[in-house]
């Protein structure tokens, strides 16, 4: 049941209450008392949503509509930087490097997050505070420290790939290659997120009441029975959101591979992903106005593809 | 239902969110700030605001700043300077960028690499200290360093240090293989190849693709000139002669595996110039003071030598080095200006810079017996100034940089630096480096000529 359908269904019950000023103009005033004593309660946080969020995102809209160049200056080009971006091959590489990333490292993260919430909720894993907390730790872990961490053991001249290589003869791991790299990427990105996508699976998981597993124990429903009939259906609201997290996660990959291409400089080039593209035209390239539309493109992009991901959801609830 | 209004308001936030991150840092706004010419002073105005004195800020990361603001407050009492490391020409740059398009908290003087000048210049961001009278100081500096800092009619900085550049070698790895010091570059790959051979885990040289400095500075030691800026007008041949010398002559390099790819600066890379795993390397002249405080593991080993050459013919080339500049948007102009005389001219102040291990832009200096006489106790007593200055003298003349170099540096791993990677040709990588190159300044209001 999605909000727009309660949305129409309100329309379609027929119960408009168009305002009437003439008739109802002596109960005007309480009401409009009531409206303001509203207004106070939800200014303070407009004034902060309108600073956090309104003001930087109207600002790059501002900014996306020029152009400053070193020489000629600021100017107003329109939807110019738009075009430019939708036929620039560098963005456009960057965007699917990221789809693709999204399409393979979210459902597997998912996945062990799910099996590591389902197993510690289980109650038949012995140390399962252990669990839960080693799980949890690499994302305690700062993900700079954790992205050096990784850069390091994938050295094949000093690191843990290096050793395993030495060990079983030959090259069998070999991150840092063109084959690999976006693999390797992925793997950090899973080390750092799946334990705080379990917890979410995991708390969800506990506010399943007692009774649903006695009522499916008196059934006759084994452990298995009790995952797919009782515990993934409790599930799918803290699935959707992890879901949308990772989306949003992954359309912003900088982190890790911006500080590998420290170490791999050749590997992972400066529009790698469109946030990296993003910023080096701006720190670096002096095109502000650019990084803007190409931010706000992906911006648009997250939010339409995190919407049908929602929307999806929740036509399959109904 | 509740959540699904909550999946709305997540896909807003997200949309809000991907386009803030990036750009709550970098405010654009047009700066067309004046050049700074109209006010001038003269010495005696200086002098008086200096005895006067006031509050002024310095951003650099240089490391002997904190004792050479401290001799300047000695000396002037009443000014009073605020210090700002900047860690390294990246940082620097940046948050000058930001603080001038944010038209606050922008520096009085700050550091600039010589290859970074035009990038402020060109725009109208700096002060040109010729209302100032500094043209006169031009004899106290190298033609190639005050040539750095004068252009398009004024004159933008003054010269902190130079690095003329020079093949710094490791003695033991080269004696104990029986390689010979080459004196070109011939010589140079085939002394690669023999190392290499003889122990597969050293190599005659690093470098892993990423860095566009050091290949610039070999183009230009090659005699190429890739790079031409007449006011608006940008000239950009990567396929001229001289580097496409370059290119023919590191190609076997790259070809048969014979450099080491370590990230350069990190902590492997010097422990590898400590161990001998990197055997040569050739940079600018202010390279032995870094050697001593990041490699101490190498002390004894390494010598220094003559860059080599191509046809026995002396060459040479510039690589690094920074000037002094007064930005347009500086409050405190006679202050800053006053300060960076004192910084880059006073014999305090260069001295200062020259005890711990610094290279100058100041001709008495370089031609000192002083300095020319120091023997280096971590290049086994070798008087090491004398090699570097007499590179000096035959920098080739008539290099210039882009006005944008260091976003070309930034995209030259994605071009160039293919080449390293797939073991292709560097002519290709050089001919997409320009094509990028090309496309860039036509984007930023440049006529370029190819």
């Amino acid at each position: 049941m999605s909000a727009v359908t309660a949305d129409q269904r309100a329309g379609a019950a027929g119960t408009p209450v168009p305002a009437s000023p003439t008739k109802k103009r002596g109960r005007r005033a309480p009401a409009s008392r009531v409206h303001l004593a509203g207004w106070g309660f939800v200014t303070p946080f407009l004034v902060a949503f309108a600073l956090a969020f309104l003001a930087p995102l109207a600002y790059s809209v501002y900014l996306s509509l020029f152009r400053n160049q070193l020489i000629g200056g600021n100017q107003f080009v329109g939807i110019q930087n738009y075009l430019a971006a939708f036929s620039d091959g560098k963005f456009w590489d960057g965007a699917l490097r990221v789809g693709l990333f999204l399409a393979v490292q979210v459902p597997v993260m998912l996945a062990i997050a799910l099996v590591a919430a389902l197993a510690i909720d289980s109650g038949r894993l012995h140390g399962k505070s252990f669990f839960r907390i080693a799980i949890f730790l690499p994302y305690a872990v700062p993900g700079v420290v954790a992205v050096l961490m990784w850069g390091f053991m994938y050295s094949d001249r000093m690191g843990l790939t290096g050793h395993l290589n030495d060990w079983v003869g030959f090259a069998l791991f070999t991150p840092y290659t063109k084959q690999w790299i976006l693999v390797a990427i992925g793997n950090i990105v899973t080390w750092e997120f799946v334990g705080y996508n379990m917890l979410i699976f995991y708390s969800a998981l506990r506010t399943i009441p007692g009774e649903l597993y006695e009522a499916a124990a008196l059934d006759g429903a084994g452990q298995f029975r009790i995952v797919r009939a009782v515990k993934l259906p409790a599930l799918r609201g803290a699935i959707v959101i992890a879901t949308i997290f990772s989306i949003i996660g992954s359309f912003q990959l900088f982190n890790e591979p911006n500080i590998l291409k420290t170490i791999v400089p050749t590997l992972i080039s400066t529009s790698y992903t469109p946030n990296m593209y993003a910023y080096n035209l701006s720190f670096v390239g002096q095109q502000v106005n650019y990084a803007a539309t190409i931010a706000i493109i992906m911006g648009v992009l997250t939010a339409v593809i995190a919407y049908v991901v929602q929307l999806r959801a929740s036509r399959e609830n109904d | 239902m509740r959540l699904n209004r909550v999946h709305r308001t997540i896909a807003a936030v997200a949309a809000a969110t991907v386009v803030g991150a990036t750009l709550a840092a970098c405010s654009g706004g047009s700066e067309d700030g004046g050049t700074g010419g109209a006010e001038g002073a003269t010495a005696e105005e200086i002098e008086a605001a200096l005895q006067e004195g006031g509050s002024m800020t310095y951003w650099t990361w240089t490391p002997q700043a904190e004792d050479q603001v401290a001799a300047f407050e000695a000396a002037y009492p009443n000014v009073d300077v605020e210090l700002v490391d900047t860690q390294g020409a990246a940082d620097n740059n940046t948050e000058l960028q930001n603080a001038i398009a944010a038209g606050d908290g922008v520096p009085d003087v700050i550091q600039l690499e010589y290859q970074s000048i035009p990038q402020f210049q060109l725009p109208g961001q700096l002060t040109d200290l010729s209302a100032f009278g500094y043209a006169d100081l031009e004899d106290l500096y190298t033609p190639s360093t005050w040539g750095a800092v004068s252009q398009n009619g004024g004159i933008w900085g003054l010269p902190q240090d130079s690095g003329p550049m020079a093949l710094f070698y490791n003695k033991a790895v080269f004696d104990q293989y029986g390689i010979a010091v080459p004196a070109t570059w011939e010589e140079y790959v085939e002394a690669g190849r023999k190392l290499h051979a003889a122990d597969p885990t050293k190599f005659i040289a690093n470098d892993g693709g990423g860095d566009a400095g050091t290949v610039t500075s070999l183009i230009w030691q090659a005699g190429g000139k890739p790079f031409q800026v007449d006011g608006e007008t940008v000239t950009i041949d990567l396929a001229d002669e001289g580097t496409q010398k370059w290119a023919d002559m590191y190609q076997p390099l790259i070809d048969e595996e014979l450099l080491g790819d370590i990230p350069g600066w990190s902590d492997e890379w010097f422990a590898a110039l400590g161990d001998g795993t990197i055997a040569t390397l050739t940079t600018g002249a202010w390279m032995p003071g870094v050697f001593e405080s990041g490699a101490p593991a190498g002390a004894g080993n390494w010598r220094v030598a003559p860059m080599p050459t191509y046809d026995g013919t002396p060459a040479n080339a510039e690589n690094g080095g920074s000037a002094q500049v007064v930005p347009a948007a500086a409050e405190n102009k006679l202050l800053a200006a006053g300060f960076l005389k004192w910084l880059n001219s006073s014999e305090e102040s260069v001295e200062l810079f020259l005890a711990s291990g610094g290279f100058p832009a100041t001709v008495s200096d370089l031609q000192s017996d002083e300095f020319l006489s120091y023997e280096s106790e971590y290049f086994g007593g070798q008087k090491i100034n004398e090699v570097l200055v007499a590179g000096a003298d035959s920098v080739n003349p008539g290099w210039a940089y882009l006005p944008w170099q260091s976003y070309a540096n930034s995209i030259f791993t994605d071009t160039v630096g293919q080449a390293y990677l797939d073991r292709s040709s560097l002519t290709d990588g050089l001919a997409k480096w320009q094509a990028e190159n090309v496309a860039y300044g036509t984007e930023q209001g440049f006529t370029i000529s190819e």
